[in-house]
């Protein structure tokens, strides 16, 4: 275990000396070793991690440091760090480069965070397992035998096996919660625009979010104060001011009003999940939360919906990926058309094949109406569902994934099974809201629980407010 | 609506992707299978619901059209496969040329 709860704490004894953070760092490293069958690092920066941590000691001390100061962060690795690897857990990207940093993670640095290394991920992000990696499964640090979710695996094994203190992750449809959920840790999806998306590699442009994994609500909500906020270099970023989280967390207004969907309730979850959500509520309740019955009534076009307008933007945004100006180029083309064939068709995998084949058809002349443009409809009826809903609710709580961790191997001979893994995570992306898997219990395997906390457009303060006082009392 | 083996064939080639024979038949029944499950969309009636592309509905993002630095040619070039110096090299266009 690790000598402090949350950042607050580690940054007072490391300036008090009670902690030396160049020594954190080399048992954050050192642990990282012990524990490598997890795989969750695809690279470590542990020269740059330990010459950061000692400038950062000596700031610290003299009172000068940074917001996320003494905080040791892994990147999940499809956001760009200048002069590192970029590799999406892709073959096609292996040996590239970035030549500039992601706002997201240049924000770490200004604040005096250490970045450790980049974490694991299912390939281009497309997965719910990290079964689809070049650099092979990431491991549940609870079970071994079981998944540690995706597309974010290695970021959630990371946090959850106390490799780091923070992980950034991306959610495209579940991508932080679900894995959160399977590990059991905090994990959120901002709303869409409240951070940068810029050195992000794209998936779905529409649906992509940065967040973050941690141990504590309070870590939680500092590194997403320092990542929200507009962007220049992101025109679909928002220029909403960004309150002070970390500061917001103990004002919790107890009258929230907490809504129960029971479509999020039905057929495919988990009994044991269902029951901890329950208890979730029924304590909301006892202690001064309103809690009432919404209804969403689209919630059960959201996967349909979903895998449509995703893998139509990826096979987009993944067109660029050709062999001529990065990347990984087939060795023997002799025209430029071969070229682009054999260099995507031996590098990606086949989870992001079958995805850009399903969104190219979907593009494709005489089904984009019937396909794209249709979703595209169902994705305003989902929003409504949720606009209307949040007139009559501050949070709405849903179990986070139908079931608990799978074994590894369980769900990838079956796309479509894999895909169902998303059922209540997908209509926060459709939506553009903010979500949370908060940690709540064991099942009878001793596996992980979550439970998700959804709120309106940017209001990512009750999310963390309400989260808070479940760490605290629950 | 079902797609064929020659379907997945035209899409291969749209998407510039190649696929071995049992590769195409997997795909074929996966597709199948996928695009099954999203027909349930057609159960909605959605003739007067405006299609939305974007969550964060509000006006258009504008900005000064002034030329900024960007990325130099030497970081430009610096991962790609086959270069001159000056510009990425691939295979002829033009074949015979």
């Amino acid at each position: 275990m690790l000598p402090y709860k949350c950042i607050s704490e580690k940054k007072q004894k490391i300036s008090s000396g009670e902690i030396s953070l160049k020594d954190n760092v080399i048992s954050f490293l050192n642990r990282i070793e012990d524990q490598k069958d997890l795989n969750a690092f695809n690279f470590l920066f542990p020269d740059d991690a330990l010459a950061v941590a000692a400038i950062v000691e000596d700031k610290i001390k003299k009172g000068t440091a940074g917001k996320l100061a003494g905080m040791v962060i892994a990147v999940k690795d499809v956001l760009s760090i200048k002069d590192k690897p970029l590799t999406c857990s892709s073959k096609i990207l292996k040996n590239f480069t970035s030549v500039y940093t992601a706002t997201t993670v240049q924000k770490l640095i200004d604040e005096d965070a250490v970045i450790i290394g980049k974490t694991n991920c299912d390939e281009f992000a497309m997965g719910s397992s990290n079964e689809n990696s070049a650099f092979g499964n990431a491991l549940n640090p609870i079970d071994k035998s079981r998944v540690p979710g995706g597309s974010s695996g290695g970021s959630a094994a990371a946090v959850a096996a106390r490799l780091c203190d923070v992980a950034l992750g991306t959610d495209t449809g579940g991508s932080i919660r679900q894995p959160a959920s399977f590990c059991g840790i905090y994990g959120i999806k901002p709303t869409y625009g409240r951070v940068s998306r810029y050195g992000l590699t794209a998936f779905a442009s529409s649906f992509d979010s940065v967040g973050c994994f941690a141990n504590s609500v309070e870590d939680m909500a500092s590194v997403m104060q320092v990542m929200s906020g507009r962007d220049e270099l992101d025109s679909t970023s928002s220029p909403k001011d960004v309150p002070p989280y970390p500061e917001e967390l103990n004002n919790l207004n107890k009258k929230f009003t907490i809504g129960i969907a029971e479509e999020y309730f039905g057929k495919g979850l988990s009994p044991e999940i269902k029951l901890a959500v329950e208890k979730l509520l029924g304590f909301l309740n006892d202690n001064g939360f309103n809690t009432v019955k919404v209804t969403l009534p689209y919630s059960k076009y959201t996967i349909a919906a979903y895998y449509i307008l995703t893998t139509a933007e990826a096979s987009s945004n993944l067109a660029r990926y050709d062999g001529a100006h990065y990347g990984f180029r087939s060795a023997d083309s002799s025209s430029l058309i071969d070229m682009y064939r054999n260099s995507r068709s031996e590098a990606f995998g086949s989870e992001v094949k079958r995805r850009i084949m399903l969104g190219t058809y979907v593009l494709s002349a005489g089904y984009y109406d019937a396909y794209y443009r249709k979703a595209q409809k169902v994705r305003r009826l989902i929003k409504t569902d949720f606009d209307n809903a949040f007139q009559k609710v501050d949070i709405i709580l849903t179990p986070t994934t139908p079931t608990t961790a799978f074994k590894i191997g369980e769900n990838i001979q079956d796309p479509l099974q894999m895909y169902l893994n998303d059922i209540y995570t997908t209509s926060a992306n459709l939506a553009g809201i903010p979500g949370m898997n908060v940690p709540v219990g064991i099942d009878s395997l001793g596996l992980p629980i979550g439970a998700q906390l959804l709120a309106g457009q940017f209001n990512e303060s009750k999310l963390f407010q309400v989260a808070k006082f479940i760490e605290s009392n629950f | 609506m079902s797609v064929t083996r020659k379907d997945v064939e035209h899409i291969a080639e749209l998407a510039r992707l190649k696929f071995k024979d049992e590769e195409l038949q997997n795909f074929t029944e996966q597709l199948n299978e996928i695009l099954a499950y999203m027909e349930q969309l057609n159960e909605l009636d959605t003739e007067n619901i405006e299609p939305l592309s974007h969550t964060i509905e509000g006006g258009n993002v504008f900005r000064q059209d002034v030329v900024k630095p960007s990325l130099d040619r030497e970081h430009a070039l610096k991962n790609a496969p086959d270069e001159d110096d000056v510009f990425f090299k691939v295979p002829k266009v033009i074949p015979g040329a």
